[in-house]
């Protein structure tokens, strides 16, 4: 075992139906990330992304989800095997997570600022005044106009990007070593998204890591120190040097993905 | 031309407050062309498309729209304008010229099912049993059911993943080329527009802020806006640290829109004159600036 923060090792994934029929989402996954690492997951919608990144604070239900084969470490640990007291230790400290859809993940009945209190509260050992000071410094920092006001908000009120904002405090807040994003963007506004993934470039610093799985490749060009291309479960091209990828991309698929998100680029 | 707006604006109470949301709207459609409307959410260009074929309810609309032709609409959400507990076959005969035989219809939509990629068979089906891919084909075969002019493809692939969305936008491009049908695609995405539009009007609070062809606008954008729009998509050759964020905060609601140029608090090149009461056009577009 090496000591980076997150070691995925020959990683299968499958689903077993209720008919028992298995079908496999992912298989011989192997990757690896460190402390100041943004790693890029791209691939087409089924080619098993995000079971993958899914399965790190074990988020896919199982069943229907299993593990033939392979180790996920985080810290030096194997999640597939952690009992379910310390994985929801894990799930909630150490890992923060930040979905496509805000709103699914939000309580639609609990003011946001309650929310983030709560989480604080949950998983920490600070007074109630002292997590409330600390929601409040998060809906500022993740730029939220007006926090003292939005804090007694409910997600219905906010608009999409707001929403997001307040996922991404809600991911950040408690200080987690590895933030795993999925597709943060793709609901937003072009002008939105641009500030969303500045604002998580400017989070993740050199303490913590980023897994982002997305299907634009403009995105990974912006936000990855490292990339792993998946095409039917499959790891197919890995690059450590982002531009070198985007120059010359290995696999044909890779090629395919790169020469068609250049045609659909503005001229 | 298929359409021609001038002035278009619509005015209606939005939470008890009196809005324009689409305030002093001008474009046209040229017959069989492919034009789009893009800005952010809630700059208007729904409901600008909306008034355009009569379909805005509890509103004023004041302006002129001349429609020299069939319209037809699909949108984001196909689920939400396919009926749940009618087939599928049913749906695409409904806007059909009822005078044609009901063989001739049923053939036709069995016509149209192929047309946009779909097996015959799936007419029998309700929309429930399709994927989103399926659902929107279908959406895409009821409005050419219409035989119309101009389709409005309002977000047609917001909510499909990126495969199906080039597949679907592919086939409108196809089926519009095929029956020489103009398509006005309302947009975010300016990905989109550089693939699928041959001339594009820009929206920002309820107004059209710049236009053009395409390619023109894409490469020498001159409001700020615009630019700001291009600069924030992010690109593959773009050395990671360049800025992204051109444009900060989002577009404020109707009934808060400010005097002047409605985009002045988020333009990074407004001067004092740009907050004025008296302001016209931006300096950008006239030419009278040095960058």
């Amino acid at each position: 075992m090496s000591g980076a923060l997150l070691e995925i090792e020959n990683l299968s994934v499958s689903y077993r139906g209720e008919d028992g029929r298995e079908s496999v989402a992912a298989s011989g996954v192997s990757l690896s990330l460190n402390r100041g690492e943004s790693l890029c997951i791209v691939g087409e919608s089924g080619s098993g992304k995000s079971s993958v990144a899914m399965s790190v604070p074990r988020l896919l239900p199982s069943p229907p989800a299993f593990y033939p084969e392979g180790k996920i470490f985080f810290k030096g640990e194997d999640v597939l095997s952690m009992p379910p007291d310390a994985l929801r230790a894990v799930r909630g400290k150490h890992i923060g997570v930040v979905f496509q859809d805000p709103i699914g993940s939000l309580s639609p009945l609990h003011r946001i600022g309650e929310q983030l209190v709560e989480t604080l509260l949950l998983h920490s050992d600070i007074s109630r005044a002292a997590a409330r000071a600390m929601a409040l410094e998060w809906l500022e920092k993740v730029g939220i106009p007006e926090p003292l006001q939005r804090f007694k908000a409910y997600p219905h009120e906010l608009s999409g990007g707001m929403q997001q904002r307040v996922m991404i405090a809600m991911a950040l807040i408690l200080g987690p070593d590895l933030i795993i994003a999925d597709e943060p963007t793709t609901a937003l506004d072009v002008t939105v998204q641009a500030q969303i993934l500045d604002l998580m470039r400017s989070l993740v610093g050199k303490s913590s890591a980023l897994l982002l799985i997305t299907h634009d490749l403009g995105v990974v060009a912006r936000m990855a120190t490292k990339l792993a291309v998946m095409k039917d479960g499959k790891v197919i091209e890995k690059s450590e040097d982002v531009i070198a990828f985007f120059t010359e991309p290995k696999h044909p698929h890779s090629r395919a993905l790169v020469a068609e998100a250049r045609k659909m680029e503005l001229h | 031309m298929i359409l021609e707006v001038e002035n278009l604006r619509v005015e209606f109470a939005i939470d008890g407050r009196r809005s324009i949301p689409v305030n002093g709207v001008s474009f046209s459609v040229p017959k069989g062309a492919r034009v789009a409307l893009v800005g952010e959410s809630g700059c208007g260009k729904t409901l600008t498309a909306l008034a355009v074929g009569s379909l805005v309810d509890r509103a004023k609309v004041a302006g002129g729209i001349k429609l020299h032709g069939k319209i037809s609409y699909i949108f984001q959400n196909p689920m939400q304008s396919l009926d749940p507990v009618m087939r599928v076959g049913n749906q695409i005969m409904e806007g059909m010229d009822a005078s044609l035989p009901s063989s001739r219809r049923k053939e036709f939509s069995q016509e149209l099912l192929e047309a946009v990629g779909l097996p015959r068979a799936l007419a029998r089906r309700y929309p429930c049993e399709l994927s989103g891919g399926q659902q929107q084909r279908v959406m895409i075969a009821s409005a050419l059911a219409q035989n119309p002019q101009m389709l409005v493809a309002d977000e047609p692939t917001t909510a499909l993943d990126v495969t199906t969305q080039k597949e679907v936008l592919d086939l409108i491009d196809r089926v519009a080329s095929e029956r020489k049908m103009a398509v006005l695609l309302i947009t975010h995405n300016l990905g989109l527009v550089s693939r699928y539009s041959s001339y594009v009007n820009v929206m920002y609070a309820g107004k059209i802020v710049e236009s053009g062809e395409v390619k023109s606008v894409l490469a020498s954008p001159r409001h700020p806006y615009t630019k700001g729009l291009i600069a924030a998509v992010p690109r593959i050759d773009a050395p990671q640290d360049a800025p992204l964020v051109d444009i900060p905060g989002t577009v404020p609601p109707p009934w808060a829109w400010p005097q002047g140029c409605a985009f002045h608090p988020r333009c990074p090149n407004a001067l004092p004159e740009c907050s004025s009461e008296n302001f016209t056009i931006c300096r950008y577009l006239t030419g009278n600036q040095q960058f």
